[in-house]
């Protein structure tokens, strides 16, 4: 048994035991009306990395530089001035693209802007907000405090603090969406997705990315598929490409109660470091366990009432108060 | 009263005083880092460990150690054994330093320390927050202490028309001050569900997160009461109180039995604990964690163990480091958040929790030799007559 096989029953059992009624369980999140998101392709991602770069660009934030190799951006992960970074599975003499065994494949890590984003739940002062029309997972950094729960909360490590500046800050992505940026409200796609030469990160509406996901995996394997740049409602342009075979998996419809940056890959998840999701979100179950205890403040205040009263009574006939 | 307490005509500058003092003086250099140079400069978290030893020690564990004031007033006012309250007042000095370094260390710990008031801003408030419910809580607590412990000082003082006053509201405060530690000690139970598949399965126990996180809080409380009055008549050559503290071993034993019963059956119930033999760290670790927890109920369960001082010692000791490795296990140890990230602490991050714990221990010291905290001492004689 492992983290992955006792999430599966655990998660089960309690899921049960919310719906059984032992707490005012609190379901997953809905997906924001109007949500907006990502597709990413791995199967599409030749590892070009021109998104890292218009991200960087288009977010003004630095390169990240290590040693003397000043002419390429050497982010390997995320990080406070890397928000989308591309990561590389290797497997055996890798020689085969998008195969398991003996290959490669490219994978995008980026804030998945959840449906049920743990990293809102958890935030004691409301710094992360999901944006109830785009459904984006926004930062507002004069509420942070930096007590970095968030990071905590988060099942995919996405926000990142900048520990190396006294007066630091969380980072993530936005969806270029952020105060002085505004892609998105503008009518702009991400930075990532407009840059992306091949589709393999595409832009959308969740739903008609879902739909485009969808189509994908009812492809048969060889066959050639048109498939589009950009935005997935009006596409910059085409390209025609062989159909891989897709592993019959979209990570984000359901994972944790879905994301809006969602992932197709011909690479089992796990292989591509995603991390073992549930159905079932962990925010709504400890906030089910908050809610139950907490609602109205009723619990705390009839148990305030009842130690009050016993505190007096064993203190009672005593002029000194507690002190005897 | 002053019949029952006084302060112990000691020494304040001592050698352990000024060897304390020298550790705290390396912890405020880092700390001065830490706020020059920025919280990288000297410790090691990173992106997938946000959280080291300042949260986790100083708040997680500190907390849970400074729970003696919350254990004693649950038996001394709610069960009404006021047999124990002489040991009352050093009890809640303890707490009271406990919980305020917990509250310094969530500061120096805090990225954006300078806003940290809008934590109290009621705008900015999110209830679906388990951290702003430990936040407020902790706060409030602090505050409940310092009106705990004020008669103390309103002693030493002799302001006896002002504690008149308070004496005639204290019990409301008193039961304030068991309410606030049961909600946020579950509270830091309840922020390990949130934290999903990167706690260790053997320590992710979902809705019993609560229960577990109070049990333990409770035991490390009488723990800590039992240690600190042994350690008092050992280290300040006093009369022993180990009638009294035998009383607390009985509850003790109680309390293990019960934490272990929801432990294992959890465990069991959900089928995990091939987990426990899994010969990797997470096992090895709650192979350890449940050791420490076993020996002082074997050892207090006799009478014989409850009645001997030292053996009472040992056992509070093994379930103050049981209770400590419980949360460490959970929210570091076996904490996994994959990605390849790893954390241990840095010298200097170690230096800074060690320095807060000097001062916390030079502060207890000082209190104790100029304020009435300590019960006052009895001849031995009268002592034994008073037990029997």
């Amino acid at each position: 048994m492992n983290r992955r096989d006792f999430l599966k029953t655990s998660l089960g059992s309690a899921a049960m035991a919310a719906t059984a009624g032992v707490a005012e369980a609190r379901p997953n999140l809905e997906p924001a009306p109007q949500a907006i998101g990502m597709l990413f392709d791995s199967t599409l991602c030749v590892g070009c990395k021109a998104c890292v770069t218009a991200c960087k660009t288009v977010n003004g934030n630095k390169p990240t530089i290590v040693g003397e190799d000043l002419q390429w951006d050497s982010a390997r992960d995320l990080a406070p001035e890397t928000f989308n970074v591309i990561k590389v599975y290797t497997d055996g003499n890798q020689l085969t693209k998008d195969s398991e065994v003996d290959g490669f494949a490219f994978e995008k890590r980026s804030c998945m802007h959840c449906v049920d984003p743990g990293c809102v739940s958890v935030c004691p002062v409301t710094a992360l907000v999901k944006d109830p029309v785009t459904g984006i997972v926004t930062y507002d950094v004069d509420a942070c405090i930096g007590c970095r729960t968030c990071m905590t909360g988060c099942p995919y490590n996405v926000p990142q603090f900048d520990y190396d500046n006294p007066f630091g800050a969380l980072h993530k992505c936005e969806m270029c969406n952020q105060k002085g940026l505004e892609r998105i409200n503008n009518g702009m796609m991400t930075g990532c997705a407009e840059a992306c030469p091949t589709g393999a990160t595409l832009f959308g509406s969740r739903e008609a990315l879902l739909d485009e996901a969808k189509k994908r995996m009812a492809l048969k394997p060889g066959e050639v598929y048109n498939y589009p740049r950009g935005d997935v409602r009006d596409p910059s342009s085409y390209h025609e490409k062989a159909v891989p075979e897709y592993r019959q998996h979209i990570w984000g419809e359901k994972e944790a109660g879905g994301t809006n940056v969602m992932h197709i890959s011909s690479i089992p998840f796990d292989k591509l470091g995603m991390p073992p999701l549930g159905e079932r979100s962990f925010v709504s179950i400890s906030e089910s366990v908050q809610h139950t205890l907490y609602s109205y403040m009723a619990l705390p205040a009839v148990v305030l009432g009842g130690l009050t009263w016993l505190v007096k009574r064993n203190t009672d006939g005593d002029d000194e108060g507690g002190e005897q | 009263m002053s019949e029952h307490y006084e302060p112990l005509q000691r020494r304040v500058v001592t050698v352990p005083f000024v060897l304390l003092g020298l550790v705290a003086l390396v912890g405020l250099y880092y700390l001065g880092v830490r706020f020059v140079n920025g919280m990288g400069a000297v410790t090691n978290l990173n992106g997938g460990f946000p959280w080291g030893i300042w949260v986790v020690y100083d708040i997680v564990v500190g907390t849970a150690l400074a729970c003696g004031g919350y254990a004693l007033a649950v038996t001394v006012y709610i069960f009404n054994k006021g047999k124990y309250h002489p040991l009352m007042r050093a009890a809640l000095l303890a707490s009271l330093l406990g919980y305020g370094l917990g509250g310094l260390g969530a500061i120096i710990d805090m990225g954006r320390w300078w806003q940290f008031y809008n934590l109290f801003l009621p705008w900015q408030m999110n209830f679906n927050s388990v951290m702003l419910e430990v936040g407020l809580c902790v706060s409030a607590y602090i505050i409940v202490l310092m009106i705990e412990f004020s008669p103390t000082v309103m002693e030493k003082f002799k302001a006896e028309a002002l504690q008149a006053r308070l004496n005639k509201v204290l019990f409301l405060v008193i039961a304030l001050g068991v309410l606030l530690p049961t909600m946020h000690q579950s509270s830091l139970g309840t922020m390990l569900i949130a934290m999903g598949w990167k706690v260790h399965p053997l320590w992710q126990t979902l809705h019993l997160q609560p229960l577990l996180a109070v049990l333990t809080a409770f035991t490390m409380g009488f723990a800590i009461v039992v240690w600190e009055a042994s350690l008092s008549s050992i280290g300040f050559r006093r009369t022993p109180e180990t009638h009294l503290l035998s009383g607390l071993g009985k509850i003790i034993v109680g309390l293990i039995s019960v934490y272990l019963l929801i432990r294992f059956g959890e465990i069991i119930y959900r089928g995990k604990l091939s987990l426990a033999f899994a010969g990797d760290l997470g096992s090895l670790m709650f192979v350890i964690e449940t050791a420490l927890f076993v020996y002082p109920l074997v050892v207090l369960l006799s009478p014989k163990g409850r009645e001997n001082g030292r053996s009472l010692l040992w056992a509070a000791v093994s379930m103050l480091l049981a209770g400590s490795l419980y949360r460490f296990n959970a929210f570091l140890i076996t904490m996994d958040p994959g990605q390849g990230y790893s954390y241990f602490p840095s010298f200097p991050e170690i230096m800074v929790t060690l320095g807060l714990v000097a001062i916390e221990i030079m502060v207890f010291l000082f209190v104790v030799k100029t304020f009435p905290v300590l019960p006052r001492d009895h001849q031995p004689a009268a002592d034994a007559k008073s037990a029997a």
